[in-house]
């Protein structure tokens, strides 16, 4: 089968404007087909890509000045292939999905065109072959999420929500660009394929600009995959709907950071990647990441959105990742077998989340829930399959074989670091059998929750298939066939696993004794459920300063500069020029008839005797 | 024969006496006739040089002697003007003190 790869960045697309522009004024179900359709298309596509044996797209040169070369074209490796299956894989299980949770949305159109946008952008992102033209889809996929965010703009949340993570997004692009540039410096191309031959034989260059270029780079992790101190956007962007929170903000666009870390590094080569990596700057990504990982974890635990709760989980578990690639290039293929296994059971976990969200009236607390074991047993197992796997229960979920490479890593190169994510482990089986418990078990609290019933077929479907894939994805068999970059890594009963399965038990049993059976929340933990007060600090700190200096700024301008000297300031020039003038024109002829002898004489002078 | 320095010295005499009087006398009459003493005096100059400057043939030129009387001509036409606005607003305004004649200032 001979397909073009170009029409997977052809089809998102054309879908989007399509929906847009002549879709947006009929009824939405029609869109959403459109949309599911265009998603299963690319799907197939990627399927058949996987399976070809010889892969090349037509690239054109965008730019070319002198050396700089910018080119418009594909990335067509294994990684790319694969990262592929993830996005478009999930991507059309969350278009079949909303096709029910968006069903009575009136603007369901511009939410099937955003979510078309976003996938054209995601495509982008994965495919593309150099770092201007991922930069470009980079900031679209900022763009897609903002209007997803914000699809509820008329709620005020929704609108800050949606503006808070674009900001966000823009300060770690900021470093990315300068980012970018550097690597410019460094090796002189943007090319992923060029990289390592171009810096082969330039080890003062890596060594002077390596470290900062890979913490300028880390930068636009740091917004899109909401990292330390950039984190505070993503639990917030829970305002959009539940599906887009399941592809976006869980599985893929946070991933973006990830993957374009490890597409540096895997385009670097081994040995280059480790040089650069072993610096301070690899190591403060290692360390923010598990910074992140803590704090999630703890945030997590005192959330009663069960939405809040996820975000927290995907935050913590990025930061595993974050943690994992800043190790060097082991960490990387562990980071990206989790970014992995995480997709498809954090995906999971959200639809499940959306989907008893949806049967109970768009109630989100999870303690105006319980009992809904009974009452979606379909649902609940499939929540708890991806629980599960996020819990990384050894052996039988895919979760647990991803965390175990991680956890390896981390122990072979950083014994702080391993602790903490020990630390973590335990937190996040604390908190995921809290949501379980309270969520599931026991007797509904609410009448929100009382009479809500199995959800509907078309979102069974997809809970199921990520159910299965979240117990297979991670078995070495499966995972060779689906995962990018993997290395078979089988378990080994070591110290490792033994600490990591002992940091599960304690965390499981703490949530039993504290959670079972309970009606109301046992902790009070008011620092955690405010997240630690980051907003807080950022609002006092920062938003309210910049906020003043600029309007400041304004002020001096407006006042000073505008209003009094430039309207204020010729008005009263031109007012006293004609006072003056007014002095001579009193009306006496003798004065006028003086003053034009006066310069009859002046005149006279001048022409004669100078 | 006097000189042509006396004559315009003369001339220049005249014209600062019709000068003075426009700056100083206040009715309009008298402002008419130092007007027209001004112009008197650039004709006298006129003359002198005419009758000083002569020509290859040893007499005086006639260009110059042509413009005085053109110049006569447009100072009785002017002067017959000037009279009658003097008439005209001395019958709207029964009054020709220039110093009252400034219903045009705004303050």
């Amino acid at each position: 089968m001979n397909l073009n790869p170009w029409l997977l960045l052809l089809i998102p697309l054309l879908s989007s404007l399509t929906i847009w522009w002549l879709l947006s004024a009929t009824k939405s179900a029609v869109a959403a087909w459109f949309s599911t359709v265009s998603s299963v298309a690319c799907l197939l596509i990627v399927i058949g890509l996987n399976q070809a044996e010889e892969l090349g797209a037509y690239a054109f040169n965008w730019i070319e000045i002198d050396n700089l070369v910018l080119s418009i074209g594909l990335m067509l490796d294994s990684t790319a292939l694969k990262m592929m299956l993830i996005v478009t894989g999930i991507g059309t299980l969350v278009n079949l999905f909303s096709t029910i949770y968006m069903a009575k949305d009136e603007h369901a159109a511009r939410y099937y065109a955003s979510l078309s946008l976003f996938l054209f952008s995601m495509t982008g992102i994965v495919l593309a072959d150099n770092f201007i033209m991922m930069f470009i889809f980079w900031e679209l996929v900022g763009l897609s999420s903002y209007l997803l965010i914000g699809h509820w703009f008329t709620k005020d949340s929704a609108a800050n929500a949606a503006k808070k993570a674009f900001l966000m997004n823009r300060i770690g692009d900021f470093g990315f660009l300068i980012g970018i540039l550097l690597v410019w410096v460094m090796a002189g191309t943007f090319h992923f394929d060029q990289l390592a031959t171009m810096l082969q034989d330039k080890p003062a260059q890596i060594a002077s600009l390596g470290a900062i270029t890979l913490a300028c780079l880390f930068c636009g992790a740091l917004g899109k995959s909401a990292q330390f101190p950039l984190h505070t956007w993503l639990a917030d962007a829970m305002e959009g709907p539940t599906p887009v929170s399941a592809l976006i903000h869980a599985a893929t666009m946070v991933a973006a950071g990830i993957y374009m870390l490890f597409r540096f590094q895997l385009s670097l080569g081994h040995d280059i990647a480790e040089m650069i990596f072993h610096t301070w700057a690899g190591t403060m990504i290692a360390y923010l990441g598990a910074a992140t990982a803590v704090i999630a974890a703890l945030c997590a635990l005192a959330q009663s959105d069960i939405k809040k709760i996820l975000a927290y989980s995907t935050l913590s578990q990025l930061g595993y990742m974050v943690m994992a690639i800043g190790l060097g290039f082991k960490g990387g293929e562990a980071a990206m077998f989790h970014l992995y296994t995480h997709a498809w059971f954090k995906a999971l976990l959200f639809l499940g989340a959306g989907a008893i969200i949806y049967r109970c009236h768009h109630q989100q607390d999870i303690w105006k829930m319980g009992g809904l074991a009974k009452r979606m047993p379909i649902t609940a197992l499939c929540f708890i399959i991806g629980s599960a796997a996020l819990m990384a229960i050894p052996i039988v979920t895919s979760g647990s074989y991803s965390k175990e490479q991680i956890l390896e890593v981390v122990h072979h190169e950083n014994i702080i670091l391993f602790w903490v994510a020990i630390f973590v482990a335990s937190l996040t089986v604390f908190y995921t059998l809290r949501l379980v418990i309270v969520v599931f078990s026991g007797f509904s609290r609410n009448d929100d929750s009382s009479d809500a019933k199995e959800a509907p077929i078309a979102m069974l479907v997809p809970l199921i298939i990520l159910a299965v894939l979240a117990i297979i994805s991670g078995l070495p068999k499966i995972a060779k066939i689906l995962a990018p970059a993997y290395h078979e890594h089988p378990i080994v009963f070591n110290f490792v696993f033994i600490s990591s399965t002992i940091a599960i038990l304690i965390g499981a049993i703490a949530a039993f004794i504290i959670y079972k059976g309970k009606q109301r929340e046992p902790l009070y933990l008011p620092v955690l459920k405010k997240a630690f007060g980051f907003d807080f600090l950022y609002e006092v700190f920062l938003v309210r300063w910049i906020q003043r200096f600029m309007a400041g700024l304004c002020q001096v301008i407006d006042q000073f500069l505008i209003s009094a000297v430039i309207v204020n300031g010729l008005a009263r020039l031109t007012a006293y020029i004609g006072q003056g003038l007014r002095q001579m024109h009193r009306g006496q002829l003798a004065l006028y008839h003086l003053l034009l002898s006066a310069g009859m004489v002046v005149l006279i002078y001048l022409f004669v005797f100078a | 024969m006097t000189s042509l320095n006396v004559l315009l010295l003369f001339a220049a005499l005249l014209f600062c006496v019709g000068l003075l009087g426009i700056l100083i006398r206040r009715s309009l009459i008298v402002i008419l006739m130092c007007l027209e003493l001004m112009l008197a005096a650039a004709m006298l100059n006129l003359v002198a040089f005419n009758r000083y400057h002569l020509d290859e043939t040893g007499l005086p030129a006639t260009s110059l002697s042509i413009f005085i009387f053109f110049i006569i001509a447009v100072a009785a036409a002017e002067a017959a003007l000037g009279l009658a606005i003097v008439t005209a607003i001395y019958k709207q305004k029964k009054n020709l003190n220039l110093n009252e004649l400034n219903s045009l200032r705004d303050c």
